[in-house]
């Protein structure tokens, strides 16, 4: 082939590869395939450069491919939403506008947080904690996603009905429907900023592994941030001691209110802006947690055999195992959410069908202690939410580890194992706002 | 000759399919069958074509795997699988309730002359 032929057809491939919809094999696809048409065009008596025009004519707008690419890599696109935010409304001040309107919103939960803690009894605050934050969260997606007014005051009525809960049920103070409801109302309304979130998309499939996939980075950079910040907190601490004055009070009554409530935003904002530092570091952490989990759940499993009957465990332990499954799953999302969908299936998919089954396991055996517990001992509210949130587990794990026995085995797609996530997410929400309301009433708020 | 957008569509992927279960391909084959299979007729906007097979490929309908061509450029090539043999099977039964339908009001009705007959 000549050179000039061989130019044009690079010049195409550059102008291909600038999508970023399409990666360098999809080019390299489509580069064959251009390549073919042009020597099968020439060999029909077309001369190289006419041969070209037809080929590039035939292969379509790069335009829509890359279009209908987008749709179905949305974990391509996921990279370079930020970019085309920015292009699409001009390099000018919207970025700098969303740096004030994160920078407000962090203060407005700030505030909210440090006037709930200075006014409110400690019981309450614990209750209202995700409810003095989680708004300004929700505020921000509804702002950056251009949410209609609608959709944003549609918003609001999940948050006033946790307020109505949270504050109107006549708890027993510091009694465990208290303790209960305090650990799932931010569940229940992570949810509703992850509505907020998809834009009120929540239909749909990709929409909600894109929450996944963002709840995995928040939680990165939200220890990220608060590594950073409990050093340099530490570190004036510590000078202010050695100069003789006690700044720890400052610390705890402004510092730290006003920096995890912030963070909450912040993360979210560097969520969005820089997807691209985190994208590579997603796989890297599940990769190397996966099988350091695997151990560990191992281990744990052992020590449990070693100590002979699963009936009197301690309670403690209990609570630690649930604590363990909810890592596992929070691994399990985030791995789905950060794989390449279209590689075959490999070791570490291998390994992700050997946590699950661990998980499956230590499940299996948590239910059974809790059973023989609720059979000697009765219901209590504690029994009731842990029994509850071990069945949906074991519901979500074990069709998962069907799901990944049969994408290990090449029997099916990982789109299948991707789409189970995303369907059954829904069901720990619902299982939350579950106990948030029915639990407490059911045991006279004891 | 023209023929509808949705219409292009819908049988894009029973005739991928199809086209697999005659045996291994790739793309620019592909596309040269549904041209031969269509006496040209049927004209796709080429590029579409790879979306679409990797939207079969993450269905599992599809599986890939880079060979290289005789000219020893890298070539991605198809191969049906069991579920995507079962969703054919599917789709070709959905289109035989189309076609048995559609055969029938076109004889029933009284309908212009295809081009061509008059």
């Amino acid at each position: 082939m000549d050179a000039a032929l061989e130019t044009q057809i690079g010049r195409w491939r550059g102008y291909v590869e600038r999508r970023r919809v399409i990666s360098t094999a999809d080019a390299d696809e489509m580069e064959d395939h251009l390549r073919d048409q042009i020597s099968d065009l020439s060999a029909a008596g077309l001369a190289a450069d006419e041969a070209f025009l037809v080929a590039v004519k035939r292969m379509g707008s790069v335009d829509d491919i890359s279009r209908e690419f987008a749709r179905e890599h949305s974990d391509r696109l996921w990279k370079q939403l930020v970019l085309t935010s920015v292009a699409a409304d001009g390099s000018g001040p919207r970025p700098r506008r969303e740096l004030l309107v994160v920078l407000a919103l962090a203060v407005g939960g700030a505030v909210a947080l440090k006037a709930g803690l200075a006014t409110l009894d400690e019981g309450v605050v614990a209750r209202n904690l995700g409810l003095l934050v989680l708004p300004f969260l929700a505020a921000y997606f509804a702002w950056k996603r251009r949410m209609s007014p609608r959709g944003a005051v549609a918003l609001l009525v999940p948050f006033a009905l946790a307020a109505a809960v949270t504050n109107g049920y006549p708890f027993v103070p510091s009694g465990s429907t208290e303790v209960i409801v305090a650990i799932h109302t931010p569940i229940v309304l992570w949810f509703v900023v992850g509505l907020a979130y998809v834009g009120g998309e929540w239909r749909s499939d990709r929409r909600r592994m894109d929450f996944i996939r963002f709840t995995g980075e928040w939680v990165v950079y939200l220890t990220l941030l608060a590594l950073g910040g409990g050093v340099l907190v530490g570190l004036t601490i510590g000078a202010f001691d050695a100069l003789g004055t006690d700044a720890e009070w400052v610390v705890e009554e402004w510092v730290l209110p006003f920096g995890a409530a912030g963070a909450v935003v912040v993360a979210a904002w560097l969520v969005e802006a820089k997807q691209n530092v985190v994208e590579n570091i997603a796989p890297v952490l599940t990769r190397v947690f996966t099988p350091v989990t695997i151990v560990m759940l191992l281990v744990l499993l052992a020590a449990l055999a070693t100590t002979g009957s699963v009936v009197d465990v301690d309670r403690n332990l209990l609570i630690l195992m649930d604590l363990i499954l909810v890592v596992v799953l929070g691994l399990l999302l985030y791995a789905v959410s950060a794989r390449e969908p279209h590689l075959p299936p490999d070791l570490f998919d291998r390994l992700q069908l050997v946590l699950v089954v661990l998980a499956l396991v230590v499940d299996v055996l948590m239910l059974t202690a809790m059973l023989t517990r609720i059979a000697e001992f009765g219901f209590t509210p504690n029994k009731v939410a842990a029994l509850g949130m071990n069945l949906v587990l074991l519901v979500g794990l074990t069709w998962s580890a069907r799901l990944l026995f049969g994408f290990v085995r090449g029997r099916r797609g990982f789109g299948s194992v991707e789409r189970w996530q995303t369907r059954y997410l829904p069901v720990f929400g619902i299982w939350a706002a579950l106990v948030v309301c029915v639990l407490p009433p059911l045991f006279d708020f004891a | 000759m023209y023929i509808e957008k949705d219409l292009v569509a819908a049988s894009a992927t029973p005739l991928v399919l199809g086209i697999l279960a005659e045996g291994d391909s790739y793309g620019y084959a592909i596309l040269k069958r549904v041209k031969d299979l269509s006496g040209g007729r049927i004209q796709w906007t080429d590029g579409m074509l790879y979306p679409l097979l990797h939207r079969l490929e993450r269905s599992g309908y599809v599986s890939a795997s880079w060979g290289s061509s005789d000219t020893g450029r890298r070539r991605k090539h198809y191969a049906i699988t069991d579920a995507g043999r079962s969703a054919l099977a599917e789709r070709r039964s959905q289109w035989d309730v189309v076609a048995d339908a559609l055969d029938q009001v076109w004889r029933c009705a009284e309908m212009p002359a295809a081009p061509g007959w008059s």
